[in-house]
Protein backbone atom coordinates (compact mmCIF):
# COMPACT_ATOMS: atom_id res chain seq x y z
CA UNK A 1 0.00 0.00 0.00
CA UNK A 2 2.70 2.36 1.18
CA UNK A 3 4.70 1.40 -1.64
CA UNK A 4 1.87 1.73 -4.54
CA UNK A 5 1.21 5.17 -2.78
CA UNK A 6 4.82 6.27 -3.37
CA UNK A 7 4.55 5.39 -6.98
CA UNK A 8 1.94 7.51 -7.57
CA UNK A 9 3.69 10.19 -6.22
CA UNK A 10 7.07 9.51 -8.50
CA UNK A 11 4.30 8.97 -11.03
CA UNK A 12 2.97 12.58 -10.44
CA UNK A 13 6.49 13.80 -11.19
CA UNK A 14 7.46 12.56 -14.31
CA UNK A 15 3.99 12.94 -15.33
CA UNK A 16 4.79 16.86 -14.73
CA UNK A 17 8.28 16.30 -16.52
CA UNK A 18 6.39 14.71 -19.54
CA UNK A 19 3.03 17.26 -19.78
CA UNK A 20 5.80 19.99 -19.83
CA UNK A 21 8.56 19.61 -22.67
CA UNK A 22 9.92 23.23 -21.41
CA UNK A 23 10.76 21.82 -17.80
CA UNK A 24 8.66 23.80 -15.09
CA UNK A 25 9.01 27.41 -13.98
CA UNK A 26 10.34 28.85 -11.23
CA UNK A 27 7.22 30.01 -9.85
CA UNK A 28 6.05 25.92 -10.86
CA UNK A 29 8.88 24.99 -8.77
CA UNK A 30 8.62 27.23 -5.90
CA UNK A 31 4.77 26.05 -5.68
CA UNK A 32 5.90 22.45 -5.85
CA UNK A 33 8.99 22.72 -3.51
CA UNK A 34 6.79 24.49 -0.76
CA UNK A 35 3.88 22.31 -0.88
CA UNK A 36 6.40 19.14 -0.63
CA UNK A 37 7.23 20.40 2.51
CA UNK A 38 3.98 21.48 4.15
CA UNK A 39 2.59 17.85 3.26
CA UNK A 40 5.69 16.90 5.69
CA UNK A 41 4.70 19.47 8.27
CA UNK A 42 1.25 18.15 8.08
CA UNK A 43 2.30 14.94 8.39
CA UNK A 44 4.31 15.37 11.10
CA UNK A 45 1.70 17.18 12.71
CA UNK A 46 -0.13 14.05 12.96
CA UNK A 47 2.15 12.19 14.05
CA UNK A 48 2.68 14.88 17.34
CA UNK A 49 -1.00 14.23 17.95
CA UNK A 50 -0.48 10.23 17.47
CA UNK A 51 2.53 8.78 18.47
CA UNK A 52 4.43 7.95 22.10
CA UNK A 53 7.41 7.17 20.81
CA UNK A 54 10.13 9.57 22.63
CA UNK A 55 11.96 8.63 18.95
CA UNK A 56 8.93 9.47 16.36
CA UNK A 57 8.37 12.35 18.36
CA UNK A 58 12.06 13.96 18.56
CA UNK A 59 11.75 12.89 14.62
CA UNK A 60 8.11 14.65 13.26
CA UNK A 61 9.31 18.04 15.77
CA UNK A 62 12.85 18.23 13.71
CA UNK A 63 10.35 17.57 10.46
CA UNK A 64 8.28 20.52 11.44
CA UNK A 65 10.99 22.88 12.82
CA UNK A 66 13.40 22.03 9.57
CA UNK A 67 10.46 22.69 6.86
CA UNK A 68 9.13 25.75 8.57
CA UNK A 69 12.21 27.00 8.70
CA UNK A 70 13.44 26.34 4.82
CA UNK A 71 9.46 27.39 3.59
CA UNK A 72 9.53 30.69 5.59
CA UNK A 73 13.30 30.95 3.62
CA UNK A 74 11.53 30.22 0.30
CA UNK A 75 8.56 32.53 0.68
CA UNK A 76 10.91 35.66 1.38
CA UNK A 77 13.62 34.61 -1.15
CA UNK A 78 10.40 34.45 -3.78
CA UNK A 79 8.86 37.64 -2.86
CA UNK A 80 12.35 39.31 -3.51
CA UNK A 81 12.79 37.61 -6.62
CA UNK A 82 9.80 38.45 -7.85
CA UNK A 83 8.12 35.16 -8.43
CA UNK A 84 4.62 34.21 -7.28
CA UNK A 85 4.39 30.58 -6.94
CA UNK A 86 2.44 28.61 -9.18
CA UNK A 87 0.00 25.86 -8.19
CA UNK A 88 0.38 22.88 -10.96
CA UNK A 89 -0.44 19.25 -11.77
CA UNK A 90 2.88 18.17 -9.70
CA UNK A 91 1.70 20.14 -6.39
CA UNK A 92 -1.81 19.61 -6.86
CA UNK A 93 -0.76 15.77 -7.20
CA UNK A 94 1.40 15.96 -3.96
CA UNK A 95 -1.41 17.60 -1.95
CA UNK A 96 -4.21 14.95 -2.85
CA UNK A 97 -1.55 11.79 -2.51
CA UNK A 98 -0.51 13.66 1.00
CA UNK A 99 -3.86 13.74 1.96
CA UNK A 100 -4.85 10.04 1.23
CA UNK A 101 -1.55 9.31 3.08
CA UNK A 102 -3.18 11.10 6.50
CA UNK A 103 -6.54 9.85 6.03
CA UNK A 104 -4.80 6.49 6.32
CA UNK A 105 -2.96 7.06 8.97
CA UNK A 106 -5.21 8.51 11.11
CA UNK A 107 -6.80 5.12 11.16
CA UNK A 108 -3.71 3.22 12.54
CA UNK A 109 -2.28 4.01 16.69
CA UNK A 110 0.84 2.69 18.76
CA UNK A 111 3.49 0.84 16.84
CA UNK A 112 1.54 0.47 14.01
CA UNK A 113 1.31 3.83 13.55
CA UNK A 114 5.09 4.94 14.24
CA UNK A 115 5.97 2.13 12.08
CA UNK A 116 3.80 3.50 9.15
CA UNK A 117 4.61 7.07 9.42
CA UNK A 118 8.46 6.47 9.45
CA UNK A 119 7.95 4.08 6.59
CA UNK A 120 6.10 6.73 4.63
CA UNK A 121 8.50 9.54 5.69
CA UNK A 122 11.39 7.41 4.26
CA UNK A 123 9.98 6.77 0.83
CA UNK A 124 8.44 10.39 0.66
CA UNK A 125 12.16 11.86 1.22
CA UNK A 126 13.14 9.58 -0.98
CA UNK A 127 10.43 10.57 -3.76
CA UNK A 128 11.00 14.06 -2.98
CA UNK A 129 14.80 14.25 -3.18
CA UNK A 130 15.04 12.56 -6.79
CA UNK A 131 12.79 15.54 -8.03
CA UNK A 132 15.15 17.91 -6.58
CA UNK A 133 18.11 16.20 -8.44
CA UNK A 134 16.21 15.30 -11.58
CA UNK A 135 13.56 17.86 -12.32
CA UNK A 136 13.35 21.07 -9.63
CA UNK A 137 16.75 21.96 -9.38
CA UNK A 138 18.28 21.24 -13.01
CA UNK A 139 15.07 23.39 -14.25
CA UNK A 140 15.71 26.76 -11.75
CA UNK A 141 16.26 29.61 -13.51
CA UNK A 142 16.96 32.07 -10.52
CA UNK A 143 20.94 31.09 -9.29
CA UNK A 144 19.58 32.06 -5.74
CA UNK A 145 16.09 29.68 -6.07
CA UNK A 146 18.44 26.96 -7.36
CA UNK A 147 20.91 27.63 -4.23
CA UNK A 148 17.90 27.38 -1.89
CA UNK A 149 16.79 24.09 -3.21
CA UNK A 150 20.08 22.54 -3.24
CA UNK A 151 19.68 23.21 0.52
CA UNK A 152 16.26 21.60 0.52
CA UNK A 153 18.04 18.65 -1.36
CA UNK A 154 20.30 18.34 1.40
CA UNK A 155 17.64 18.73 4.09
CA UNK A 156 15.75 16.18 2.84
CA UNK A 157 18.38 13.96 2.32
CA UNK A 158 19.37 14.17 6.11
CA UNK A 159 15.83 13.74 6.91
CA UNK A 160 15.52 10.86 5.26
CA UNK A 161 18.69 9.42 6.76
CA UNK A 162 16.93 10.40 10.03
CA UNK A 163 13.79 8.50 9.21
CA UNK A 164 15.88 5.57 7.98
CA UNK A 165 17.67 5.32 12.06
CA UNK A 166 14.13 5.86 12.94
CA UNK A 167 12.82 3.11 10.99
CA UNK A 168 15.77 0.83 12.39
CA UNK A 169 14.96 1.69 16.23
CA UNK A 170 11.21 0.85 15.87
CA UNK A 171 12.09 -2.57 14.06
CA UNK A 172 14.51 -3.32 17.07
CA UNK A 173 13.06 -1.57 19.70
CA UNK A 174 9.62 -0.51 19.55
CA UNK A 175 10.37 3.18 18.77
CA UNK A 176 11.93 4.26 22.16
CA UNK A 177 10.58 5.05 25.23
CA UNK A 178 7.77 7.15 25.91
CA UNK A 179 8.60 10.66 26.84
CA UNK A 180 7.60 9.98 30.59
CA UNK A 181 9.50 6.32 30.63
CA UNK A 182 12.15 6.70 33.64
CA UNK A 183 14.12 3.68 32.41
CA UNK A 184 14.82 5.95 29.14
CA UNK A 185 18.33 5.76 28.15
CA UNK A 186 18.59 9.35 27.13
CA UNK A 187 22.30 11.11 26.09
CA UNK A 188 23.78 12.71 28.79
CA UNK A 189 23.15 16.33 28.92
CA UNK A 190 26.04 18.52 28.19
CA UNK A 191 27.98 21.12 30.57
CA UNK B 1 18.21 71.19 65.74
CA UNK B 2 19.83 72.03 62.26
CA UNK B 3 22.81 71.64 63.31
CA UNK B 4 22.55 68.63 65.27
CA UNK B 5 20.89 67.22 61.96
CA UNK B 6 23.93 68.89 60.02
CA UNK B 7 26.13 67.12 62.30
CA UNK B 8 24.44 63.85 62.10
CA UNK B 9 24.46 63.75 58.17
CA UNK B 10 28.76 64.58 58.37
CA UNK B 11 29.43 61.95 60.93
CA UNK B 12 27.19 59.46 59.06
CA UNK B 13 29.73 57.79 56.12
CA UNK B 14 26.43 56.96 53.94
CA UNK B 15 25.69 60.51 53.40
CA UNK B 16 28.59 62.18 52.87
CA UNK B 17 30.04 62.74 49.40
CA UNK B 18 33.33 61.44 50.04
CA UNK B 19 31.85 58.06 50.58
CA UNK B 20 29.33 58.15 47.67
CA UNK B 21 32.89 58.87 45.37
CA UNK B 22 34.38 55.73 47.66
CA UNK B 23 31.42 53.53 46.80
CA UNK B 24 32.11 54.41 42.68
CA UNK B 25 35.41 54.05 43.26
CA UNK B 26 34.75 50.30 44.82
CA UNK B 27 32.75 49.91 42.49
CA UNK B 28 34.88 50.07 39.80
CA UNK B 29 37.69 48.01 41.74
CA UNK B 30 34.95 45.36 41.33
CA UNK B 31 34.25 45.88 38.22
CA UNK B 32 38.07 45.73 36.93
CA UNK B 33 38.84 42.70 39.61
CA UNK B 34 35.96 41.02 38.00
CA UNK B 35 36.73 41.82 34.32
CA UNK B 36 40.36 40.33 35.15
CA UNK B 37 39.32 37.71 36.55
CA UNK B 38 36.79 36.59 33.51
CA UNK B 39 39.90 37.92 30.91
CA UNK B 40 42.15 34.96 32.81
CA UNK B 41 41.58 31.59 32.15
CA UNK B 42 41.88 30.12 35.93
CA UNK B 43 40.14 26.91 36.66
CA UNK B 44 39.67 24.92 39.62
CA UNK B 45 42.23 22.68 38.45
CA UNK B 46 44.52 24.75 37.85
CA UNK B 47 45.21 23.94 34.13
CA UNK B 48 44.70 26.99 31.39
CA UNK B 49 41.57 25.98 29.47
CA UNK B 50 41.37 27.91 25.88
CA UNK B 51 38.31 28.67 24.06
CA UNK B 52 37.77 27.23 20.75
CA UNK B 53 34.93 27.51 18.14
CA UNK B 54 33.05 25.22 15.68
CA UNK B 55 30.81 26.88 13.05
CA UNK B 56 27.78 25.00 11.46
CA UNK B 57 26.64 26.32 8.79
CA UNK B 58 24.90 24.96 5.20
CA UNK B 59 24.20 21.75 7.66
CA UNK B 60 28.02 20.96 7.80
CA UNK B 61 30.22 21.28 11.47
CA UNK B 62 33.07 23.97 9.87
CA UNK B 63 36.45 22.73 10.46
CA UNK B 64 37.69 21.49 13.55
CA UNK B 65 39.78 23.11 16.17
CA UNK B 66 43.45 22.33 16.30
CA UNK B 67 45.26 22.34 20.14
CA UNK B 68 42.30 21.41 21.81
CA UNK B 69 42.95 19.80 25.15
CA UNK B 70 41.40 18.19 27.88
CA UNK B 71 39.27 20.87 29.76
CA UNK B 72 38.94 23.16 26.86
CA UNK B 73 35.61 24.65 25.96
CA UNK B 74 34.33 24.14 22.91
CA UNK B 75 31.73 26.72 21.38
CA UNK B 76 29.07 25.71 18.62
CA UNK B 77 27.98 28.71 16.83
CA UNK B 78 25.06 27.63 14.98
CA UNK B 79 24.95 29.88 11.75
CA UNK B 80 22.50 27.95 10.02
CA UNK B 81 18.67 28.33 9.70
CA UNK B 82 17.93 24.71 10.66
CA UNK B 83 18.39 24.28 14.90
CA UNK B 84 21.12 21.45 14.89
CA UNK B 85 22.98 19.54 18.15
CA UNK B 86 26.39 18.29 18.60
CA UNK B 87 26.17 14.93 20.07
CA UNK B 88 29.43 13.11 20.71
CA UNK B 89 29.52 9.45 19.65
CA UNK B 90 30.68 8.41 22.68
CA UNK B 91 27.59 10.18 24.13
CA UNK B 92 29.88 12.59 26.75
CA UNK B 93 27.79 15.37 25.63
CA UNK B 94 24.48 16.11 23.71
CA UNK B 95 24.22 19.78 23.30
CA UNK B 96 21.17 21.28 21.30
CA UNK B 97 22.31 24.40 19.70
CA UNK B 98 18.83 26.77 18.21
CA UNK B 99 19.16 28.34 14.75
CA UNK B 100 21.41 31.65 15.25
CA UNK B 101 22.49 30.46 18.78
CA UNK B 102 25.28 28.75 20.06
CA UNK B 103 26.19 26.07 22.57
CA UNK B 104 29.42 25.16 24.47
CA UNK B 105 31.14 21.72 25.89
CA UNK B 106 33.73 21.30 27.98
CA UNK B 107 35.78 18.24 26.55
CA UNK B 108 37.02 15.44 29.29
CA UNK B 109 37.89 12.54 27.66
CA UNK B 110 41.28 12.47 25.10
CA UNK B 111 41.60 11.21 22.14
CA UNK B 112 39.87 11.31 18.50
CA UNK B 113 36.11 12.89 19.57
CA UNK B 114 33.74 12.35 16.81
CA UNK B 115 30.80 14.17 17.10
CA UNK B 116 26.95 14.68 14.98
CA UNK B 117 23.95 16.28 15.04
CA UNK B 118 20.87 13.91 15.80
CA UNK B 119 18.70 15.73 13.62
CA UNK B 120 20.95 15.67 10.52
CA UNK B 121 22.96 12.12 11.02
CA UNK B 122 25.19 12.75 7.55
CA UNK B 123 26.23 15.76 9.84
CA UNK B 124 29.54 14.76 11.83
CA UNK B 125 32.66 16.04 12.32
CA UNK B 126 35.91 15.01 14.59
CA UNK B 127 38.81 16.72 16.31
CA UNK B 128 41.64 15.45 18.37
CA UNK B 129 41.62 16.48 21.78
CA UNK B 130 44.65 16.11 23.80
CA UNK B 131 45.47 15.17 27.63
Amino acid sequence: MIRALTMTTVLAFSAAAAAQATGPTDAQIAHIAYTAGEIDIAAAKQALAKSKSKQVRDFAESMVRDHVAVNEKALGLVKELGVTPQSNPTSTALDSQGAKKLAELAKLSGRAFDRAYVQNEVAYHQTVNDALRTMLIPNADHARLRGLLETGLRLFQEHQLHAEQVAKTIDEHGGGASPHDPHASAPRAGY
Amino acid sequence: MAAEHHRTIRTRPLHGPATRMTGKATRIAGQTVAALLLALPFWPSGAQAKLHTVAIDGMTFGPPPTGVRVGDVVVWVNKDMFKHTATARDRSFDVDIEAGASGRTVVRRPGKLTYSCRYHPGMIGQMMVAK
